[in-house]
Formats: C-alpha cells, sequence, structure tokens
C-alpha cells in the first residue's frame, strides 16, 4: 500500500511539473506584460519598467524563466516556500491565502446540499422507475445540465433577491400563492410516496391541507418580517425529526432507536434557555460549534442508555436528530437576529444582497450580525450552484443504484424476507455509495478551480477572482500560484478517490505490480 | 404508504424475454440500437429539433461555402443598423420584441422578432449569429476531441504497456488543467484568431475523459476471441484498431462525444461571458448575455433569447446522448407493457 502511495505520488510530482511548465510557457509567450507600460508617456515610466523587469526577471526567456519559478516552488522542501510575486510586488501566496478560505465558504455549503439532495432525489427516482417522478427527475437533470450558471444567476437574482425583498416589505403572501405552492407540495409528496391511487389522493391532499395551513398561519402572524421559531416550534420539529430519521433509518419498529432520538429532543428542549443564554453571552463560532459538538455527545450517551444490543443503529438515529436539532439552535438565534438586523443603515429592509460577498457597512464586532450577513451573501452563489452540480448527482446516484438493485444479492436479501427498507438502505445504498464517495471527492477539488464563474456573477474574491485578475492583467506568476494550488489539488483528490475506493469496496485490490 | 414501497411488479422473465428475442430476432447490432434510439421519445423529440434548429438558423443569415453563397431569408444583417421601433413598444423601452406565437393579427415574426439593442441593431440577426457560432464550435470541439480521445485511447489501450503508461499520464494531466483555465488564456491571447482557433484549441484540451474510456474499452476488447481470429486470419495492427475494435466500441464513444459537445456549448458561453472567448465585433450567445445582462430588468428580451437559444441546443445534446446511451446499452430493454405481455402470452398458448 505505502509502495503503492509512494509511486503515485512520484507520479504526481511529474504530471505536475508537465502541467506548470506548459501552462508557464504558453502564458509567457502569449503576450508581454510589459506592453502597457512601453506606450507610457508617464515620466517614470522608464523606472517602473525597470523595476518590473528585475522583479519579475522579464529578460530571461519564459522556459528558463520557468525553472527560476520551479526553484521557489521547490523549497517547500527546504522550507523556503516561494510563489513568487505578482505584478504590484505583493507575494502571491498572501493573494492565494486569503482567496481559498472565501472560495471554501462558497463552495463548501452548495456541495454538501447538492450531494444530500441529489442522492435523495437520484434514490427516489430510482426506486420509482419509469413512474411520472422519475421522468420528471430526469428532465429536470438534463435541464440543469443545460443551463449556463450566469444566466441563472441574473434569473436568481431578480426573482429571488429583489423580489424577495420587495415581499418583505410588507411578508404578506397572496392567496393565489399559498394555493400554487399547496399543490405543488401535495403533488411532489404524492409522486414521492406514491401507492394505489386512493393513498395518492391523501397524500395529495394531507400534503397540500398542510402546506396552505402553514404559509397561511405564517403570512397572517406577519411571520416573514418578524421570524423566529421559539421553544415549542422547536420541539414540534425536533419531534419531526426524530420521527423521520428513524423511519428512514431504522424503521419505526426500532423502539430503543426511536425512544434515543425523541430523548435527545426532550433533552434539547430543556436546554432551550441555557443554550440561548450561551448565545448571548459568548458570540463567537466557537460556541457554536462547542453547541453541536455537545449535542452529538448527549445524542451518543443517550443512545447508550436506551440500547442494550445492536446499538449502532441507535446511535446513528440520534447523532442525526441531534445534529438536525442542533442547527434549530442556530437557526433560531439567526431568526432572533433578523429584525434588529434588517434595520440596520447598512441593510435597511433589503436583507438578501445581489452581489458580495460581505456586507462592509455593517457595525463590526457583532458576531451574529456578521454570521447572519454571511449566511445572506451565500444564498444566492449556493442556490446556483447547487442547481447546476446536483443534477450529475441525480443522474449518477439512480443510475448506479439501478444497477445495484438488479443483482443478485438483493434478490437474496429479498428471499430471505428482509424489509423493503433494510434492502433498499443496507443492502443497496451502501454499495450505491462506493462509486459515489470517490466522484464527490473529485469533484469538491475541482469545484475549488472550477467555481470562477460563480465569483465572477456574485463578485466574490475567491480563487476564481485571482485566477481572472491574473488573465487579465499578464499576471504571470499569480496564474501560476492559482494554477498550482488547483491541479494538486485535483491530483490529490483523484490519489485519494482511488485509496477511498479501495476500502470501501474489497474487490478492488490498488497494489498492483510488485 | 411507504418511501421504499414499490409496486409489486408482476415480472414474467419468459414471456419479457420472448417478446425481446422475437424483437429482435434476425436483426444486426446496428439495427436494434436504431429501434432502441428511435423508441426513446425525448431523443428523437430532441434530434427533430436539433435538426429544424440547425437549418433554420444557419438559413437565416445566409453563408458562403467554396465561393457557393446563400444570402439568407432574414432582411437585416448583424451589421445594419434600422431605426429604433416605437410603435407598439412603451415610450420608455423602444425596440421591443414582435414575435408573437398567439394566432391573431400579429401572429408571426414581425419587424423585429427579438427586438432590437440598444443601437438598434436587430437582435434576431444578432441572435442567429450568435447560434451559429455555437454550434459551430460544438461540432468543432466534439470532432477535434472525439478524434483526438479515440487515437491516444486506442493506442494506449491496444498497444498496453510503456506506451499506456506515457499516454495515460499524458491524459492524466490534461485532466488536471480546467479547461476554463487554459481556455481562457488562449481565448484571451489569441481571441482576435477567430472562434474555430479557439474551438480547436478547446478541442484539444477536452479529450481527457473520452480517451480513458476508449483506452477502458479496448483493454477488455482486445482479449476477446474476434481479434485473436484477426490476428490468426493475418491481420495487421492498424486493421484490427479500425476496422475490428473501433466498431464495436462505438457506443462508449458516440455517448461520450455528445456529452463532450453539449459541454463545449456551455463552455464557449462561459468564456465569451467572461471575455476570453469570442470576442466583439464577432458575436457569440455567451458573449450577448454578458453585454445584455445588465439590461435584464429594462429590456429583459436581449437577456432572454440568447439564453433560451444555448439552453435549448445543450439540452437537445444531452437528449440525443441519452438516447444513445440506452440504445447502445446491451443490458436495457425497453419497458415492456402489461399489453404487449398478453400478447405474447396468447402467442405462446396458441403454438
Amino acid at each position: 500500500m505505502l509502495a503503492y502511495i509512494g509511486r503515485r505520488l512520484a507520479a504526481l510530482l511529474v504530471i505536475l511539473f508537465g502541467s506548470t511548465f506548459l501552462v508557464y510557457v504558453a502564458e509567457g509567450y502569449s503576450g508581454d506584460p510589459t506592453e502597457g507600460l512601453r506606450g507610457s508617456t508617464d515620466p517614470h515610466a522608464r523606472a517602473q519598467l525597470a523595476a518590473l523587469i528585475r522583479n519579475l526577471n522579464l529578460n530571461v526567456p519564459p522556459p528558463a524563466r520557468y525553472f527560476i519559478w520551479l526553484k521557489g516552488i521547490l523549497g517547500v522542501f527546504t522550507g523556503h516556500f516561494d510563489l513568487g510575486k505578482s505584478r504590484d510586488g505583493n507575494q502571491v501566496s498572501t493573494y492565494i491565502l486569503q482567496a481559498i478560505p472565501v472560495t471554501i465558504r462558497l463552495i463548501l455549503l452548495s456541495t454538501v446540499l447538492a450531494i444530500l439532495l441529489g442522492i435523495g432525489f437520484g434514490i427516489v427516482s430510482a426506486l420509482r422507475q419509469y413512474s411520472r417522478f422519475d421522468y420528471a427527475m430526469t428532465f429536470f437533470a438534463f435541464l440543469m445540465y443545460s443551463l449556463p450558471i450566469f444566466w441563472v444567476a441574473v434569473l436568481l437574482k431578480e426573482y429571488l433577491a429583489i423580489s424577495f425583498n420587495n415581499f418583505l416589505a410588507n411578508g404578506t403572501i397572496a392567496p393565489a400563492w399559498i394555493l400554487a405552492a399547496s399543490v405543488v407540495s401535495g403533488v411532489f409528496w404524492a409522486a414521492v410516496i406514491s401507492g394505489t391511487r386512493q393513498k395518492v389522493f391523501t397524500i395529495f391532499a394531507i400534503a397540500g391541507a398542510a402546506t396552505a395551513t402553514i404559509l397561511t398561519l405564517l403570512s397572517v402572524t406577519k411571520w416573514f418580517t418578524h421570524p423566529g421559531l421559539g421553544p415549542i416550534i422547536m420541539l414540534l420539529l425536533g419531534l419531526g425529526f426524530a420521527f423521520g430519521i428513524t423511519y428512514i433509518s431504522t424503521g419505526l419498529g426500532n423502539k430503543a432507536a426511536l425512544r434515543s432520538s425523541l430523548a435527545v429532543v426532550f433533552v434539547g428542549f430543556v436546554f432551550y434557555f441555557p443554550v440561548e443564554y450561551l448565545f448571548k453571552r459568548f458570540p463567537s463560532f466557537l460556541t457554536v460549534v462547542l453547541m453541536l459538538a455537545v449535542t452529538i455527545a448527549i445524542a451518543i450517551a443517550t443512545a447508550y442508555i436506551f440500547a442494550k444490543i445492536d446499538r449502532r443503529p441507535v446511535i446513528r438515529t440520534s447523532v442525526l436528530t441531534s445534529f438536525l436539532f442542533g442547527f434549530l439552535f442556530i437557526i433560531d438565534k439567526l431568526m432572533k437576529t433578523w429584525v434588529p438586523y434588517i434595520n440596520t443603515d447598512a441593510i435597511h429592509l433589503r436583507p438578501v444582497p445581489t452581489i458580495g460577498q460581505a456586507n462592509d457597512l455593517l457595525p463590526s464586532g457583532n458576531f451574529w450580525f456578521t454570521f447572519l450577513d454571511t449566511v445572506l451573501h451565500l444564498v444566492l452563489p449556493t442556490i446556483a450552484l447547487i442547481l447546476i452540480t446536483m443534477a450529475g448527482y441525480i443522474r449518477y446516484s439512480r443510475g448506479t443504484l439501478l444497477e445495484v438493485l438488479n443483482q443478485d444479492y438483493i434478490r437474496t436479501a429479498r428471499a430471505k424476507g428482509l424489509s423493503e427498507r433494510t434492502v433498499v438502505m443496507r443492502h443497496a445504498f451502501r454499495n450505491t455509495m462506493i462509486p459515489i464517495t470517490t466522484i464527490v471527492v473529485v469533484d469538491f477539488a475541482a469545484i475549488v478551480g472550477g467555481a470562477v464563474i460563480t465569483e465572477h456573477v456574485f463578485a466574490w474574491r475567491g480563487m476564481g477572482t485571482v485566477f481572472y485578475t491574473a488573465v487579465n492583467n499578464f499576471d504571470l506568476n499569480l496564474l501560476m500560484g492559482f494554477a498550482v494550488v488547483t491541479s494538486t489539488l485535483v491530483i490529490l483528490a483523484n490519489l485519494v478517490a482511488d485509496l477511498l475506493y479501495s476500502a470501501l469496496d474489497p474487490r478492488i485490490r490498488v497494489v498492483g505490480k510488485k | 404508504m411507504s418511501i421504499f414501497s414499490r409496486k409489486v411488479k408482476t415480472i414474467d422473465n419468459q414471456v419479457d424475454t420472448d417478446i425481446f428475442n422475437k424483437e429482435t430476432e434476425g436483426l444486426s447490432q446496428g439495427q436494434i440500437v436504431r429501434r432502441r434510439f428511435v423508441r426513446h421519445r425525448g431523443a428523437m423529440i430532441s434530434l427533430v429539433v436539433l435538426f429544424s434548429l440547425i437549418t433554420f438558423v444557419f438559413s437565416t443569415l445566409g453563408f458562403k461555402i467554396f465561393g457557393i453563397g446563400y444570402g439568407g431569408w432574414w432582411k437585416y444583417k448583424i451589421t445594419d443598423l434600422p431605426s429604433l421601433r416605437t410603435s407598439g413598444c412603451s415610450v420608455a423601452l423602444p425596440g421591443c420584441p414582435t414575435l408573437d406565437l398567439l394566432p391573431g393579427k400579429n401572429f408571426g415574426l414581425g419587424d423585429h422578432p427579438f427586438g432590437q439593442d440598444d443601437l438598434g441593431r436587430d437582435y434576431f440577426a444578432l441572435a442567429m449569429r450568435g447560434a451559429e457560432r455555437s454550434i459551430e464550435v460544438m461540432v468543432v470541439i466534439g470532432l477535434v476531441a472525439g478524434a483526438v480521445g479515440i487515437i491516444i485511447g486506442s493506442i494506449a489501450g491496444f498497444y498496453r504497456g510503456w506506451i499506456d503508461a506515457i499516454l495515460m499520464r499524458f491524459n492524466d494531466f490534461v485532466i488536471t488543467i480546467p479547461a476554463i483555465v487554459l481556455g481562457s488564456v488562449i481565448g484571451f491571447h489569441f481571441g482576435n484568431k477567430g472562434v474555430l482557433f479557439l474551438a480547436l484549441f478547446l478541442g484539444l484540451i477536452s479529450w481527457g475523459g473520452l480517451s480513458r474510456l476508449v483506452r477502458g474499452e479496448f483493454l477488455s476488447l482486445r482479449e476477446r476471441e474476434f481479434v485473436d481470429a484477426a490476428r490468426v486470419a493475418g491481420a495487421r495492427n492498424r486493421r484490427i484498431i479500425f476496422k475490428h475494435i473501433l466498431p464495436n466500441a462505438i457506443g462508449v464513444i458516440v455517448v461520450n462525444v455528445t456529452l463532450v459537445m453539449s459541454g463545449a456549448i456551455l463552455l464557449e458561453a462561459a468564456l465569451s461571458y467572461l471575455g476570453f472567448g469570442v470576442v466583439a465585433p464577432d458575436v457569440s450567445l455567451g458573449l450577448l448575455i454578458s453585454q445584455y445582462q445588465d439590461s435584464f430588468t429594462t429590456r429583459p428580451w436581449l437577456f432572454w433569447y440568447p439564453g433560451l437559444l444555448i439552453i435549448i441546443i445543450a439540452l437537445c445534446v444531452n437528449f440525443i446522448g441519452d438516447g444513445l446511451r440506452d440504445a447502445f446499452d446491451p443490458r436495457q430493454r425497453r419497458r415492456i407493457s402489461r399489453k404487449d405481455r398478453a400478447a405474447e402470452r396468447v402467442a405462446l398458448v396458441k403454438h
């Protein structure tokens, strides 16, 4: 195994060498970075030109200059890592180090959500193969595949951000919209759950009525202008999570899992006011992380108390429930921050921004303001990225699950008399996840460099902007900084994917040649 | 009532296999594939739409190939500057679109179906020129990437050994560089050399996935008996590659090339949007969107039409690719309806 990793790492270095050399030489020969200065009539232009040539070693031809640059990179082994200087004389590494966290913030949430939603829809689609739901999902996925993200972005800005901000002016929903939303939700749930005709109509009616009631209540109580959850709604939602997650993960028949996750919700509910106090008293990211960690610890402890045998599914169920319930605390706190937030001068009752990564005019030092601000700035790019990337996961998980469901071991599992849930979740779903895991790893790495357009449209200053500036300014070292980081990530991710594959699938061995 | 419940299917393997065998009896592989493809409704609709669209787009402004010119049936060229139409538009928004698909007095294309831009140029002509560019880019990238991918993949898979090792490392390295990065660098510096140069270059960097798949197919196909038979009969390597193995790998190739092509449209649009692709005075759909995205609130037609054209083209290509994949997949069987089964059972009883 170690030999294999070693061999792969060696190949990685060779590939990196080749690809950076190619990009360096291509960019080096494709234009003259001094062009703007040569034509300049500024009296200092000569001095600036000389400084530029000296700083960037422009008197050395590109193939040879590459090795000067490479020497700085190889400093990674001696501790003097140097990506060179950008045109304005600053270290490239400063720009890169500033940009990476921004890009990760941008893509982390959307990638996770796209994976979860995509796999969820893909699985339901596969279980209902050739149903209307399946056809609708297929069409939807292909449509998403064909959308240019910059085009979607403009639509989102107009119809989501600006319209939502306008809607907040009075915060009531017109009856026609409530009716439309209820019909859509009814059709959706009826298609997902399906069954005999009578059942389909019942589900349609229940889902539609529930949506209509909730929306009407929210509209009448002006919830959208004064949002909040409060302990009672949180308790109800938590109970919903407990039942829902138990149902999907172990089935309601597993009493220990159900009791344990219900207990987690009640414990969390008891701690509602203490947590609220903590959030107010110690507003920091650390508090939030600690809160989630403690919640999960409580969940594990509860699972140990309630389950004497076969603990793993119980632990899994409780931890998932507690994690979701923990998020409710954060959402509740953010909603409480909402009213003071939108009334600040910087926001002025228009909370959903169309561009940017943060509002610089906000009063600084208020952790929850900044948090909510970040979340709101993430809304549009996240939706756009989810729409674009989800399609692949829908198609892929559907295809893989269908293939797995045709395997003999699935037939064996059914023949043993296992419930359909056990067959799907335990035997089929887990095997579906093997190829998907490896795809996820590679996708995640690729998207770090690939969110160029998203960043450009939404004016985020991440890796995409570094790249865009570099190309526009003939900034060779900056471009190389971007290229090195993104290609290293992609190659490493490929290696990790291969290793993961062999770890997850015992049929695959990586050891290879002696 | 459950998410996991599945309709209990009355699977009658005997009957289904019978239907399947009867349908494919005496047909060549090509005929089976063609039949399956024709049965894929989405793919057939897309094929018709795409071909009508291509004919429509290329006949609008006319073209000139090897001196044989065709002027095009549309009255405006992209350089024409007719005055802004005001009648029928609101005062603040001259140059609104005249396209009317509802039956009535104004039905038809009208004077400026997609409206006019701020200078008065006919937006229909601009959008059609943009669509021409997109389709050209798509075809060139598909052809170039297809050719390079097939050659590299088949050589690597057929000869294996050190040739394979070198070619596949080269492949890794092409995959490593995001297409948008190299495309931008080239597009930014050589954008003035024209759209076909850009397309050619993008084709040269988008074959990574294809060649891997072709190599995989070759690795498994070269061990089959028909290859041994060809070799015993005295066929040389080149003949074996092109006449014996390649036709058997065509399914994988065709499907993947359609994927590359639909990706190519979006790649070109994205590059032009960033300003690294097609540059003015030439026109492309991505460029039109980037030029007029700010006028979305005031004159939305300048934004909608190019986007819709991109989506229609890419969607059609994707559906055709899906249809081809289903058609080439030997495990894929058509969904057999209850009626067919009943008929087949009756036939079985009669025999």
